[in-house]
């Protein structure tokens, strides 16, 4: 049986319409693969290169002439570190904040016995399907006097539906041996969930923390909305306002003797923003592809 | 009636039976109060940031002054909805909004499909799971990256892209593409499609993942090929998951993005650009028309919902399984 199963399979697949859909199917997907890497290349590469050498040569992965300059004029300016260390500080105490309110709040509604609990979870898969809007939530953050403070990029977007509700499904899996022995042993609730239900959801809390992280450090609509002093600005609105708008006009606090590297600044901006994603990226794909988050992490 | 609350925290012990009876509403709070306490924190949250804009929404209705606030400003029924559905700017709102959704229908929703089916067909393991991590990576990129990426590629000096498509149309002009309205659409659906495919073809390859390779092996018995097997076997294999992104993409017909759409807007492409989502902005934020622009949001908010119930209904009625 086996060996005929195998037989049909290799006869079935050296067809030449087969063999001829293979190479064709490698070279589309490959073909893919570069279309997606390629444009970050470079702009890895056009990060190192001199402006005369950016405009003079339409693509390269390497540069011919390796220089720093782009990166030495963009660190040199109070603009860029501020937003870095600003969008650095936020995305940190951001992530602590939303896992902690999605993970406390999912604990209680793990428990199927505890009253109220349905109907919290039914206003809370309402909000997935009808919301009050941009402005009426704009209202909200300034009536709460959070305008041009940095907890409006964190607050609005504390706890993210989806996600509290696969944590809650993960808590509902867990054993509940040993929390009932814990509770044997005196441990309140809240006891039991920090000595006995955190640690044994290490893994599920670093998925969370990474997804927020994400999209905290990518978020360019809430300091749209809510940020409107330049000192306050995010490094995504810097990134922004220095690719689509005269570069040099965005850093506009600069020292007037050093002439920008107009475009290099461009791409070395672009690759600060982008570094941490990609440095983080390997981390986030182990646990995406495990199909904890299929389908619910969908936009 | 208390009796049934089962599995209790330890301090139930200490209530008799008796008493659990009878005390009620106050009993369950102070036995499940540790869990009430948890559950605060979040209750708030979704009161304060979800269900409060949500009763924002009435300002639709009204003439929205801030010194009077949600229950002083006068009420003005549906003046502001009459004054968006006969104002100069909704047909032109509607339209780019359904074009660029029909674009997204036609090219960005099957396109996760077609290259979930295609790394199905590769055999190569290795191969197959370098070309899945590479083209997962857009998705996390901000869209602010994406823009950017495309303002380096199609900067009218020195854009690769930009180049490219001169020789191709032997357009001799230094034109700045990223300021043509012509070429406002074909560049906003690249980007989604650069952006989206490969994070869209993960749930369609679960799906395939979980065929029973039975149902191949019959299929190869009664002389299938491999395309035939493919149309016969893998494709109503995904059905149900295709039906679901569907259904979930119908109530975002609407949603043009708004960070996508707002970043590649200029003041030369704005009448294809502008859609109902960077109208809100533009009308609410910008112009200061609070009730206005509130009412533009609800507008889509209610379409949205419509929408999704439509087509899970419509779902059903064609035999599919839906989504709720």
């Amino acid at each position: 049986m086996n060996s005929m199963k195998h037989k049909k399979l290799t006869t079935e697949y050296s067809t030449v319409g087969s063999r001829v859909f293979d190479v064709i199917n490698v070279a589309v997907l490959v073909g893919l693969a570069l279309v997606t890497v390629l444009p970050l290349l470079y702009v890895l590469a056009g990060s190192f290169a001199g402006e005369a050498e950016i405009s003079s040569r339409p693509f390269f992965l390497w540069p011919e002439k390796f220089v720093t300059e782009s990166y030495r004029y963009i660190f040199a300016t109070d603009t860029f570190v501020r937003a870095l260390l600003t969008t650095v500080v936020v995305t940190a105490v951001g992530t602590v904040v939303q896992v902690l309110l999605t993970f406390t709040m999912a604990y209680p509604l793990a428990k199927r016995y505890l009253p109220g609990r349905a109907l919290v979870l039914n206003l809370i898969i309402f909000t997935l399907v009808f919301t009050g809007g941009m402005i009426p939530t704009y209202l909200v953050v300034r009536d709460l006097g959070l305008l041009d403070s940095y907890w409006a990029l964190i607050l609005p977007l504390a706890i993210n539906p989806f996600y509290l509700i696969i944590v809650k499904s993960f808590f509902q899996e867990l054993p509940q041996a040993l929390e009932e022995a814990a509770r044997i042993d005196g441990c309140n609730e809240m006891g039991v969930f920090f000595k006995i239900v955190l640690p044994l959801s290490k893994p599920i809390i670093a998925t969370f923390s990474l997804f927020y992280a994400v999209g905290i450090w990518n978020d360019y609509m809430s300091p749209l909305l809510y940020i409107s002093d330049p000192d306050k600005w995010t490094l995504q609105i810097l990134v922004r306002q220095l690719v689509s708008t005269d570069a040099a006009n965005a850093l506009s606090q600069m020292d007037r003797t050093w002439v920008p590297p107009e475009q290099g600044l461009k791409f070395a901006v672009v690759v600060i923003a982008t570094l941490p994603i990609l440095f983080f990226y390997p981390f986030l794909q182990k646990h995406f592809t495990k199909g904890v988050l299929i389908g619910s992490v969908k936009e | 009636m208390a009796t049934d609350l089962a599995p209790p925290p330890t301090s139930a012990a200490s209530i008799s039976g008796h008493r659990r009876r009878r005390a009620g509403l106050r009993d369950v709070f102070t036995r499940y109060r540790w869990l009430y306490l948890m559950l605060l924190p979040g209750v708030v949250y979704f009161a304060l940031f979800k269900y409060l804009p949500m009763y924002g929404v009435t300002i639709a209705f009204q003439d929205f002054l801030p010194f009077l606030g949600y229950s002083g400003s006068p009420w003005v029924g549906f003046k502001h909805f009459e004054e968006l559905f006969a104002g100069p700017d909704f047909g032109r709102l509607l339209f780019n909004t359904l074009f660029l959704a029909l674009l997204h229908v036609v090219f960005v929703f099957p396109a996760p499909i077609v290259v979930a089916l295609l790394l199905n067909e590769l055999r190569v393991n290795v191969l197959k799971r370098t070309v899945q991590s590479l083209v997962y990576i857009p998705h996390f990129l901000s869209w602010t990256i994406v823009a950017s990426l495309t303002y380096i590629l199609f900067a009218a000096d020195f854009g690769v892209l930009a180049g490219w498509i001169r020789d191709f149309l032997g357009d001799t002009s230094k034109i700045d593409y990223m300021a043509q309205e012509e070429w406002f659409r074909p560049i906003v659906i690249l980007q989604q499609l650069w952006k989206q495919t490969g994070w869209g073809t993960i749930i369609y390859l679960a799906a395939l993942a979980g065929v029973d390779p039975q149902l191949y092996e019959a299929a190869r018995m009664d002389g299938a090929g491999r395309f035939k097997q493919l149309w016969h076997v893998t494709l109503p294999a995904i059905r149900p998951t295709i039906v679901v992104m569907a259904i979930l993409a119908s109530g975002n017909l609407l949603d043009s993005g708004f960070e996508q759409i707002w970043l590649m807007t200029t003041s030369l492409n704005r009448s294809v650009a502008d859609v109902f989502d960077t109208y809100v902005y533009y009308s609410g934020i910008t112009q200061g028309a609070i009730s206005y622009s509130t009412a533009v949001g609800l507008f889509k908010g209610v379409a949205g919902v419509i929408l999704i119930f439509g087509s899970n209904w419509l779902a059903k009625r064609l035999g599919q399984r839906g989504l709720f």
